[in-house]
């Protein structure tokens, strides 16, 4: 006789303990809090982040103005709270749109295969020789500055690293047993992939798409450095930095350096934590 | 041996050329998603009274069907005849070859920083185990997520304004002085893709170290330096250049924003400035070259692979 044995999923929070690295728990920490703040900036902020202040330009960090003033005299941490929501909510909107718009596409070409797939798969790849920062550019010169043009020309260029993802899982996931058998029970196709083969592919295409976040952020903050994104006095890490070389030529390095800062690190959680998640799942969770 | 290889050539060159034909479809009927009187959208920003509305219908041939302002579009471009700048009132091929070169030198800079750096720390960090490959690959990471404007922020703190010892703005009268400028530049530009490349090498290196013939080498009684560069190095350049071609196509991209940054009158800085004037003529032909050259790079990486790898030809090339 045989004996089976099962080895029981861990219960409860530890099961989540053993989900992610240390590392990847800082990570993850510190991205919530940064949203947290930028969340809560007009509560939270101790400042108006457009009061100017000209008694007191170039402060140091000090009690009242805990990370300094700018050249205006506004203060750093409240401009960077205030900051955070722009510099964080549109990255979110483009890897939202193109993670939908990348699916969808995906499933249709890796789904249907053939000669319409391939043509899909053509257009992705043309898709791909549109550098994402130029695509937003262009964006700009055609309907103006600001952020919302870039933000939908950007959720198109970052659709075919989404879609060619999502085809070549769609096409693999198609021939397995799972699908035959709802096949072969009679259920309808849509329902098929919409309610059993999209929960399997999300957690590569999610991984996908988190380290996408951290290129749309830099690449939106890259925009409005260059003076094509947020337009001032709206505060914006990119904006920010972009304000702030004259005062860093004048050898005050402070207030570029928090929104430097701000960026480095949101996109290094981002990194660690996108690259943990695709390795888990290309590590045996799947 | 010869027919497949032709053919391999030549279906590069069609899939080039196709790709590149849509992509001019693209950038040209792009104006088209504007709504309202495509004269009225040239000349946003300026007075737009009839005499100016009548030159840019005429220039622009506004007034004839779409397709056939494409097709003189795209020929006047093989041509060489790329419109005319509203706000350099010159030829927009004349404006373009005379900030080209800046951008070709920064780009050219960068992509030997690219190489030489990335190369060498990724063969570091393959070649050593426990603390020092870990700590490269830490380093590598965080080198990673800098975006290079940031780096050009944090370059220019301390290495002209901290220490003075590079230049932060312009580029210099040309030969060392011009190296000296576009050093920050360059390295600005580069860092992010030096750690990438680096992370490739490692990868690949480290791929091709557990290969039998790595270990019959060795075995054989091999020097470890021969071993590394005439077995392993070799070997895993195959995906190291797909990086590089990758690499250096989006270099001319990010390089807009550094040019920026240094105050570099490059093809990049005159993008965003035609951005901020208006000037959409220039706009377009300097998207349409990035474009192809970004197309035609990652086509030359393409077509040297079967070079390094002579398994690649027509038709295996999904391995």
């Amino acid at each position: 006789m045989t004996t089976l044995t099962f080895q029981l999923p861990q219960a409860g929070l530890r099961r989540y303990g053993s989900l992610l690295s240390p590392l990847a728990w800082i990570a993850l920490a510190f991205l919530a809090a940064v949203v947290l703040l930028a969340l809560l900036a007009p509560v939270l902020a101790p400042f108006d982040p457009d009061y100017v202040d000209l008694n007191n330009v170039l402060a140091g960090p000090g009690a009242q103005h805990l990370l300094g003033t700018d050249a205006l005299g506004r203060d750093l941490l409240s401009r960077l709270m205030h900051g955070g929501r722009t510099s964080l909510l549109a990255p979110a909107a483009v890897v939202l749109g193109s993670t939908a718009l990348g699916l969808l596409l995906g499933l249709a070409a890796g789904w249907s295969g053939g000669w319409a797939g391939r043509i899909l798969g053509r257009i992705f790849d043309l898709l791909f020789s549109f550098p994402a920062l130029l695509v937003a550019m262009l964006a700009v010169a055609l309907f103006g500055k600001g952020l919302v043009a870039p933000i939908l020309a950007m959720t198109v260029a970052y659709v075919p690293y989404v879609a060619r993802l999502t085809q070549s899982l769609a096409a693999a996931e198609r021939a397995r047993p799972y699908v035959q058998a709802y096949r072969v029970l009679g259920f309808r196709t849509p329902w098929v992939v919409l309610c059993r083969v999209v929960p399997n592919l999300l957690p590569v295409v999610g991984a996908q798409s988190t380290l996408n976040f951290g290129y749309v952020l830099a690449d939106l903050a890259a925009l409005s450095f260059i003076g094509l994104g947020v337009q001032p006095p709206t505060s914006d890490w990119g904006a920010m930095i972009e304000e702030s070389r004259g005062a860093l030529l004048g050898g005050h390095a402070l207030p570029a350096f928090w929104p430097a800062l701000a960026v480095v690190l949101v996109v290094v959680a981002v990194n660690v934590l996108g690259e943990e998640l695709s390795e888990r799942i290309g590590g045996g969770l799947r | 041996m010869a027919v497949p290889a032709v053919a391999f050539v030549a279906r590069k060159l069609l899939v080039l050329a196709v790709t590149l034909f849509a992509a001019s479809l693209a950038v040209f009927f792009s104006r088209f998603l504007v709504p309202g009187d495509p004269a009225r959208f040239l000349l946003r920003g300026r007075s737009p009274n009839p005499e100016s509305l009548a030159e840019i219908t005429r220039q622009f041939g506004l007034d004839k069907p779409a397709w056939e302002q494409y097709w003189t579009w795209v020929g006047g471009i093989l041509q060489g005849d790329w419109g005319r700048s509203l706000s350099y009132r010159q030829d927009v091929s004349e404006v373009l070859l005379g900030r080209l070169p800046t951008t070709l030198q920064l780009v050219a800079l960068a992509a030997v920083f690219i190489m030489v750096l990335g190369l060498l720390a990724g063969i570091a960090a393959s070649l050593n185990r426990g603390f020092a490959d870990r700590f490269i690959l830490i380093a590598l990471t965080a080198a990673g997520a800098v975006p290079p404007f940031v780096a050009a922020i944090a370059l220019v703190a301390v290495f002209s304004v901290g220490l003075g010892w590079f230049p932060s703005f312009g580029s210099g009268d040309g030969g060392l002085d011009r190296i000296w400028h576009l050093t920050l530049p360059a390295l600005a530009l580069g860092l992010s893709y030096i750690a990438v490349l680096a992370r490739v090498t490692r990868s690949s290196m480290r791929e091709q170290m557990l290969r039998e013939h790595v270990e019959v080498a060795t075995s054989r009684g091999l020097g470890r330096g021969s071993v590394v560069a005439r077995h392993v190095l070799r070997n895993a350049l195959g995906p190291i250049l797909t990086v590089s071609g990758v690499l250096v196509a989006g270099l001319l991209v990010s390089s807009a924003v550094i040019e920026r940054a240094f105050g570099l009158s490059g093809i990049g800085q005159l993008l965003i400035q035609s951005i901020d004037r208006l000037d959409f003529a220039v706009v377009q032909a300097i998207v349409m070259v990035v474009v192809t050259a970004f197309v035609v790079v990652n086509t030359c990486v393409d077509l040297i692979q079967p070079l390094l790898d002579p398994r690649i030809t027509a038709g295996t090339e999904n391995r």
